[in-house]
């Protein structure tokens, strides 16, 4: 195994160089090749089926724990379940990532089902980086789906962002929000060439005092194609704001499909979206400050999507 | 130096064309403070883009420091030494403020440093650093913000268009003293579109434009007086063919 591809992977997906401290299972290529726990956090192999349980003590303050995966080997298809029981009043990090390098000509695929029972006034940050290379004409393919639970008083922020060079996405995401829980999705999405991203979202706010916020941003490049269609349910008194924003570049095209539903007189629920080329005044106050058209486009896609 | 030869601006208007910039020559000695003004629609935000190149010019040439900028386009413009504070400045939805301050510099800032140049226009520093520069900004924050953006950037020959409008009194008078420390270092040529005294009167020389001439153009002293005799009348009502504004 190539530990240089190995470590640049760790790097652009989670962050991390090395070992972390904390709790840590890699996947690679469909199976668990490393894997500690800490005294508050325990990772478990499923025996079922493929993936992991994560069981975080309650209580547990200030930890993270990093679960990346990596796909070297082309042509291979790797479905995962990872369950994660998150205790009373914790408060942890969880760093999820997922690299395909596919140098073959075969389709790689993970599709990672991951699901989350966030404990009463536990507290959850979870960040999901997607980036797919590789020389190959092989796809890399990544379908992931997100379900989340939160119980009275939890809250939940996740960062879920695709970087580049992932083929085709489908991602869904279904939360369910308990009295005065607290969801916050941030998306972060760009697709070039020929991608297809499609990202689902429901959210069922049932609890009294509940709120979701979902902010999601993309840049949709070439001829690729993007579909949003996230939905907020609102069951109880509640508050719920979501926002899609686009840049459209080149011959992409993309959906938006706002859905939003009250099924309580005080259920309080805003979409907004837009999609739109890169403002000619942004391009030009950059060019002012000696930028030339290149520089200043990419760093206003890189402000967009930071 | 700056010298403007016999620049013309005409735009389509209806079956034929408007001259918006007419025959305008002038030259700006390095170091000075100039502050344009006269009635609206007589040219001066035009004249200002013109220099930048945000707007191209029909006939006539811009000379910066002998050079012909005429052919360059905005960027090669910028680089060359010139810089201009919109009138208007776009939002940057996911931009923080710090990073377009460094954008404007060249290079990266201390947060001190960045604070410094928001404390110029007014702004109370470290509360923005970290803000973005999107619809969270008051239109007000965000011209000051502009300023600031060309003061980090310090450009050989600074154009500011308009630089009070919108912004309150205490952030004025923040801006005026600025605007004052500017001239008297000298190091910089600056441009300040204006219709407001207390900038008129930090002049080294005025300039009053109107239907895309020069009215009046000398050292404040000899036109700041006269200002007020200036018969000046607005072109931005021009009659249509029914004969009403």
């Amino acid at each position: 195994m190539d530990q240089a591809l190995i470590s640049h992977m760790l790097e652009t997906i989670a962050g991390i160089s090395g070992k972390t401290g904390g709790a840590f299972n890699l996947r690679l290529d469909s199976k668990g090749v490393e894997r500690y726990s800490t005294e508050n956090i325990k990772i478990i192999p499923k025996t079922d089926r493929p993936g992991i349980d994560i069981l975080v003590r309650p209580g547990t303050k200030g930890e993270s724990v990093h679960i990346p995966v990596i796909l070297t080997e082309s042509g291979l298809n790797d479905l995962v379940y990872n369950d994660f029981i998150i205790g009373e009043g914790a408060d942890v990090t969880i760093i999820a990532g997922c690299g395909i390098h596919n140098e073959g000509h075969a389709k790689s695929e993970h599709d990672g089902i991951h699901a989350f029972k966030i404990g009463k006034n536990a507290h959850v940050r979870y960040v999901e980086k997607h980036y797919g290379e590789g020389s190959g004409t092989g796809e890399r393919v990544l379908n992931p789906t997100t379900l989340v639970d939160l119980a009275e008083g939890a809250s939940c922020e996740m960062e879920m962002v695709q970087i580049g060079g992932v083929s085709s996405t489908l991602r869904k995401t279904d939360a369910t929000l308990g009295k005065n829980a607290k969801l916050l999705i941030t998306e972060r999405l760009m697709t070039h060439d020929a991608q297809t991203a499609t990202s689902d979202v429901v959210i069922h706010l049932n609890g009294e005092d509940s709120s979701a916020q979902v902010i999601s941003r993309s840049v949709a490049k070439d001829t690729s194609n993007q579909v949003f269609h996230p939905i907020a349910q609102g069951n109880a008194r509640c508050h719920a704001h979501i926002q899609c924003d686009t840049i459209l570049m080149d011959e992409a095209h993309v959906r938006s499909i706002p859905e939003i539903e009250a099924n309580h007189s005080e259920a309080a629920i805003i979409h907004e979206a837009a999609i739109g080329r890169i403002n000619n005044e942004q391009m030009l106050k950059l060019e002012t400050l000696g930028l030339d058209e290149s520089e200043a486009e990419k760093i206003i896609i890189d402000a967009f999507l930071e | 130096m700056l010298e403007v030869k016999n620049l013309t601006f005409e735009v389509a208007q209806n079956d034929g064309k408007t001259e918006i910039i007419r025959d305008l020559s002038f030259t700006v000695p390095d170091g000075r403070l100039i502050v344009i003004t006269g009635p609206n629609g007589g040219g001066k935000s035009t004249l200002a883009k013109l220099i930048m190149g945000l707007e191209k010019s029909t006939s006539g040439n811009i000379l910066w420091n002998g050079e012909d900028m005429t052919p360059y386009s905005v960027t090669e413009r910028a680089r060359k030494g010139i810089g201009y504070a919109f009138q208007q400045p776009p939002r940057f939805k996911g931009m923080k403020i710090s990073r377009i301050l460094e954008l404007a510099h060249g290079s990266s800032l201390s947060e001190d440093v960045c604070c410094e140049y928001l404390s110029k226009v007014g702004l109370c520093a470290r509360e923005y650093i970290d803000r973005e520069i999107d619809s969270t900004l008051s239109g007000g924050e965000l011209k000051r913000i502009e300023i600031a953006t060309l003061l980090a950037r310090k450009p050989a020959l600074a154009i500011f268009d308009e630089p009070e409008a919108g912004i309150d009194l205490w952030s004025f008078a923040m801006l005026v003293d600025t605007f004052d420390k500017l001239r008297k270092t000298g190091e910089q040529t600056v441009l300040i579109i204006s219709h407001q005294e207390r900038i008129l009167q930090l002049a080294d020389d005025i300039m009053v434009l109107q239907d895309g001439g020069i009215l009046a153009y000398g050292p404040r002293e000899e036109v700041f007086p006269k200002l007020g005799s200036i018969h000046m009348s607005s072109h931005s009502c021009m009659t249509n063919e029914r004969g009403n504004c």
